[in-house]
């Protein structure tokens, strides 16, 4: 194995480009590893821990870009570096040639829109604090992206835009809808009745998406990013957008999403949100609390947005383990030697963070013990669910819900040779995201052959798609492709989960699929 | 501590994007109006030096 560096100084790209062109360059044969970072001491660390640190790319600056290639000999690391350069600067070119004068700081292009209300922020952690602020001081309202941005950086930043009357969304706020549009990752959803005030990006997208499947939409959706909820931050973003909602007219019903509060922050959640008129559905992936105070709480995204739906016709909502019980029996009829699968184990590989939560939150009171992520090989624990877009699977290489393929080769490890009974697998549609997810799942399936090599049933895929056929990946199209793979494909990620739990435990069939509803 | 001020959620955006491309490219084919910054690490890339413009940033009023 050869490892080659090449260093571009002064060339800044951003991390979505840079992920982008090491995709590309990594396809090519002989290539092993692909690396296109700025020279930030983090990327540096990662960058020894992924074995590709040399003496060069240490002197790379965080202004520097370093391009490090690992490939089988030096020919193959030569011409893909060739690559990589010339990508990027073919990308410079371009830019620099439409763009007339593109400004360079927040002021300057202030001076070319005076009358910007709204500042989107995704620059790495360490700048994002300082253009946030100073966004604020320009009395612009804050979409912030850029996760890892310390504690008190965030408080500062919050009771800054609080005293100013303006959002604040983030740090690590990854989806918002103000008035219609979109911010960050999003699905294309309808204006409708519906208010959310979002502790998590994905956990927001599919409340929008399953709305719009239910002909509703949203008024607005809040994101306070991933920490709002804290004891420290004290829900203080999530307590103003609740107050937003409910005195703007064209919200009709709010929705709370999160993973469970602190429960001091709860506390200040639930004796805001019982005051209000509107109807209020509080989902916080836990077990619920249940005192009968008006608030409607559920324990699943899909669920969240079932219930607001309901509560905005009238009436109340009670929980459903599966919608239509009679396609859930025709989907276990329709897999083959179906008992092989009791007390298999279970591995969910999951893009979305939140969706991994919630699985393994349905999982664990049927099942008992679900490791949460770890090394999804190790065999030790029986059910495991994996967020892949944890910190600790993303060194080095791109999110997965950007590029999918980093998950194509585990899915074909596991469907090829392991022990696992079911595999759970999310996709999340929408703009900035990959604009074919299924198409990587359903080849690497295809390309398996049909028994695994020690003759035991192959695992069952399942997967949820968590999407509109308005998004430019088109859900049908996805969910097509996928079922023709032979993934069984459920209509949400509880679902799926509770699916999941029936296969190997057949025993819960009575209580999830009597058909007296 | 400044008096809090209720919380307006703006009408129509305008917006400043500094960081991702994708995003202001997004916006602009939702046909908002969208400058996008291009933005380069100040302070030559020193994130000690930024944690002390951070900090002087915060202190202004």
């Amino acid at each position: 194995m050869t490892v080659r560096t090449e260093i571009l100084t002064s060339f800044y790209q951003d991390s979505v480009v840079l992920m982008r062109v090491a995709s590309q360059v990594r396809k090519r044969p002989g290539v092993r590893e692909v690396a296109a970072f700025m020279g930030t001491p983090s990327n540096h660390a990662l960058l020894a821990q992924s074995g590709l640190g040399t003496p060069e790319n240490q002197a790379a600056t965080p202004e520097d870009l370093i391009l490090t290639v690992d490939a089988e000999d030096e020919d193959t690391a030569e011409a893909a570096l060739h690559g990589a350069r010339t990508l990027l600067l073919e990308r410079r070119r371009e830019t620099a040639e439409t763009s007339e004068h593109v400004p360079r700081t927040l002021d300057s292009a202030l001076r070319v829109l005076p009358n910007a209300n709204l500042a989107s922020i995704s620059v790495p952690a360490a700048f994002a604090p300082y253009e946030a602020m100073r966004a604020l001081h320009r009395n612009l309202n804050v979409f912030l992206f850029t996760d890892n941005v310390p504690l008190e950086d965030e408080i500062r930043l919050k009771k800054e835009a609080l005293a100013r009357g303006l959002l604040c969304m983030g740090p690590d706020c990854g989806t918002a809808y103000i008035n219609g549009t979109g911010l960050g990752f999003f699905n294309v959803v309808p204006r409708g009745r519906v208010g959310c005030v979002a502790a998590s990006g994905t956990g927001l997208q599919a409340v929008a998406s399953r709305l719009a499947a239910l002909g509703e939409g949203i008024s607005h959706g809040i994101g306070v990013g991933g920490r709002d909820l804290s004891r420290e931050v004290g829900g203080m973003m999530a307590l103003a957008a609740i107050e937003a909602l409910a005195a703007d007219p064209g919200t009709e019903a709010i929705v709370v999403i999160s993973k469970p509060p602190h429960p001091e922050v709860m506390a200040k959640l639930e004796s805001a949100l019982v005051k209000l008129e509107k109807p209020v559905v509080v989902c916080s992936l836990g077990e619920p609390s249940a005192p009968n105070d008006g608030l409607t709480r559920v324990h699943s995204l899909v669920d969240a947005a079932d219930a607001a739906v309901m509560r905005l016709g009238g009436d109340e909502w009670s929980h459903v383990p599966f919608r239509d019980p009679e396609a859930t029996r025709a989907r276990l009829r329709a897999i083959p030697r179906l008992d092989e699968y009791r007390d298999r184990g279970i591995l969910g590989l999951y893009t979305g963070g939140t969706l991994a939560y919630e699985a393994r939150q349905i999982l664990e009171p049927l099942l008992g013990e679900v490791a949460f992520n770890g090394d999804f090989r190790d065999a030790s624990a029986h059910h495991r669910v994996v967020d892949l877009g944890d910190d600790a699977f993303t060194m080095g290489r791109p999110h997965p819900m950007i590029a999918p393929e980093t998950r194509t080769e585990i899915v074909s490890e596991i469907v090829a040779g392991s022990n696992v009974g079911v595999l759970m697998l999310d996709l999340v549609l929408g703009r900035g995201a990959h604009h074919d997810p299924a198409l990587p799942v359903a080849e690497a399936l295809k390309a398996i052959p049909a028994k695994s090599r020690k003759g035991a049933a192959r695992p069952i895929v399942l997967a949820s798609v968590v999407g509109t056929p308005e998004d430019p990946q088109g859900l049908d199209r996805q969910v097509n492709q996928l079922t023709e793979a032979g993934v069984c494909v459920l209509p949400s990620n509880a679902e799926a989960a509770r699916f999941a739990a029936l296969l190997v435990k057949p025993e819960l069939a009575p209580q999830f699929l009597e058909s007296n509803r | 501590m400044k008096r809090l001020q209720e919380l307006v959620i703006p009408d129509r955006l305008r917006v400043i994007n500094i960081g991702l491309e994708m995003f202001a490219d997004n916006l602009r084919a939702d046909g908002i109006d969208v400058v996008h910054v291009d933005w380069r690490p100040p302070t030559g890339g020193d994130s000690k030096l930024a944690a002390i413009l951070s900090a002087l940033e915060q202190l202004e009023d």
